[in-house]
C-alpha cells in the first residue's frame, strides 16, 4: 500500500515531501550553509569547488551552477532553501519565484500586480496543453 | 488572578513587506494600501496592548535546516535574535521572551497530549518579526514579550487543521491555568493564497481567500476539516501555512462553550510580492 499523494496531479507544483526531502537532503543542507557571510564569500569564490564539499549528485550541483531552480526543486529542493542562492546572488523572492514560470522579470511583476496567476485552469495536470 | 485570552490576531507575514517597512518604502503607491489596511488595528492594538502574545508563526529554513523538522515547537528562553536570512538581520528590536509563561503552557499542553519541542536557541525570522511590525510599527523596543509557536509548514505532510485548531485549545487552557493575571494575546500567521515555486508560482485565489476568512470567524470547526489537498489546489503551495490560524482561533472562547468573538478588523490585499495578505482581529468577549 503506497503513500497518498494527491498533490502529484497539481500542475507546475512539486510538493516538498518527505521523499523530495530525502533525495535533497545534501542540495538543502549546502543552500543553508550560505546562511554565513563568510561561507557565502567562499563559495562566490569558487562555486564549483565549494559545491564538490558536499554530498550532493552531480545534477544537482549542475543545477546550482545553472541556477536552474525548476530543476533544482525537482532534484529534491525546497524553495525557503533554495532562497539562500538567490540571496547570495542579490535577488529577491519574487525574481526567484518570477525565474521559474518561464516570465519575464517585469510580466511576472504586472500579473501579481493585476490579482495574480489565476486559479481556474491551473488545478490539475489535465487541463494543462501539456500536461506539465 | 489567571491569565486570560484577549483576543487573537491573523496576518499574513510575506518578507517583503519588512523589507518595504525597513527601506521606508510605506508610501510608495505599491505599499501604501497595504499598510493603510492596518492602521485601524494599530490604533486598536494601541488601545489593547496585550501583556504577553503566543505567536504561531513558520519558521523558514533559518532556526531549522533539515536536520531537525518539528512539527510543533515552542519557544522557553527569554530573548530571541532577529536572524538574518541571507539578506541580513532586519533592523528591528530584540524579541523579549516569557520564560515562566512559556514553560507553563509547554507542561501544559503536552500534558494534554501534544508534543511540543521546547526550543531554548531559535533566531527568529520575518515569519515572527512581520506580524510584530504589522501591528506595532516601527518602535525601539517591542510592548510585550512574546512565545514563539514554531509549526512545521515547509516539508510535507504539515499537521492538519484539526489538530492546529486542537492545539489552540489546548493553549487556551494551559493560559487559564497560569498564575498571574497577564492579558495574553494568541497570533496565528502566514498565508494567504500563495505558491513560491515551479511554473505554477504567483497563483492567488481571492475567492478562497475570503471565503476562508468568512469561515475562521463563523464556523471554524467546519473549516478546519479542510484536507491539505484543497490548500494546495485551491491556494497555491505556500497557501498550506493558512493552517497555523486555526492555533490562534482555537484559543478564543466560543470553541470552549463561551460567546463568539468580536470582529474588530478585517482586511485583504493583493499583492505584497507573490502573496495574498489576509488580516482580521477578533475580540474574545468570554
Amino acid at each position: 500500500m503506497g503513500l497518498d499523494k494527491p498533490y502529484l496531479d497539481v500542475p507546475g507544483t512539486t510538493v516538498f515531501d518527505a521523499d523530495q526531502s530525502r533525495i535533497g537532503y545534501g542540495l538543502n543542507q549546502f543552500c543553508m550553509s550560505l546562511m554565513d557571510a563568510g561561507n557565502r564569500e567562499r563559495f562566490r569564490a569558487d562555486e564549483r569547488a565549494y559545491l564538490d564539499a558536499w554530498d550532493m549528485t552531480e545534477d544537482q550541483k549542475q543545477g546550482v551552477l545553472d541556477r536552474d531552480l525548476n530543476r533544482l526543486i525537482a532534484l529534491g529542493g525546497n524553495i525557503y532553501f533554495l532562497a539562500k542562492i538567490g540571496a547570495t546572488d542579490g535577488r529577491s523572492f519574487q525574481q526567484m519565484a518570477g525565474s521559474m514560470t518561464g516570465m519575464t522579470e517585469d510580466a511576472y511583476r504586472d500579473m501579481m500586480i493585476n490579482g495574480g496567476r489565476s486559479p481556474d485552469g491551473n488545478r490539475y495536470r489535465h487541463e494543462q496543453e501539456d500536461g506539465r | 488572578m489567571s491569565a486570560h485570552v484577549s483576543a487573537a490576531v491573523f496576518t499574513s507575514h510575506v518578507p517583503a513587506i519588512g523589507a518595504a517597512l525597513d527601506q521606508g518604502k510605506t508610501d510608495e503607491p505599491y505599499w501604501q494600501p497595504l499598510f493603510a489596511g492596518y492602521e485601524p488595528s494599530k490604533a486598536w492594538m494601541t488601545e489593547n496592548t496585550p501583556d504577553a502574545i503566543v505567536l504561531v508563526y513558520n519558521d523558514h529554513a533559518t532556526a531549522f535546516s533539515l536536520d531537525i523538522i518539528p512539527t510543533f515547537a515552542i519557544g522557553t528562553a527569554a530573548s530571541y535574535p532577529v536572524a538574518d536570512e541571507g539578506w541580513g538581520p532586519r533592523p528591528v528590536p530584540e524579541v523579549r521572551g516569557h520564560p515562566e509563561l512559556a514553560a507553563h503552557v509547554a507542561q501544559s499542553v503536552i500534558q494534554q497530549d501534544f508534543d511540543l519541542t521546547i526550543v531554548n536557541k531559535l533566531p527568529v525570522d520575518h515569519g515572527l518579526t512581520v506580524p510584530l511590525s504589522l501591528l506595532f510599527g516601527q518602535v525601539d523596543a517591542w510592548p510585550c514579550p512574546i512565545v514563539p509557536i514554531a509549526v512545521n509548514v515547509v516539508q510535507y505532510p504539515v499537521p492538519s487543521g484539526r489538530r492546529c485548531l486542537e492545539l489552540g485549545k489546548a493553549i487556551r487552557r494551559a493560559i487559564e491555568t497560569f498564575d498571574d493575571d497577564l492579558d495574553v494575546q494568541v497570533w496565528g500567521t502566514g498565508g494567504m493564497s500563495h505558491q513560491l515555486q515551479g511554473p505554477r508560482a504567483g497563483l492567488i485565489n481571492r475567492d478562497f481567500d475570503n471565503a476562508f476568512l468568512d469561515r475562521l470567524v463563523a464556523d471554524p470547526e467546519a473549516l478546519a476539516a479542510t484536507p491539505h489537498i484543497d490548500y494546495v489546489r485551491e491556494a497555491g503551495s505556500e497557501g498550506i501555512e493558512l493552517v497555523m490560524w486555526f492555533i490562534a482561533r482555537g484559543a478564543l472562547g466560543d470553541l470552549a462553550g463561551g460567546h463568539a468573538p468580536t470582529l474588530r478588523h478585517r482586511f485583504y490585499h493583493v499583492p505584497a510580492s507573490n502573496t495574498a495578505v489576509g488580516h482580521l482581529v477578533l475580540e474574545d468577549p468570554n
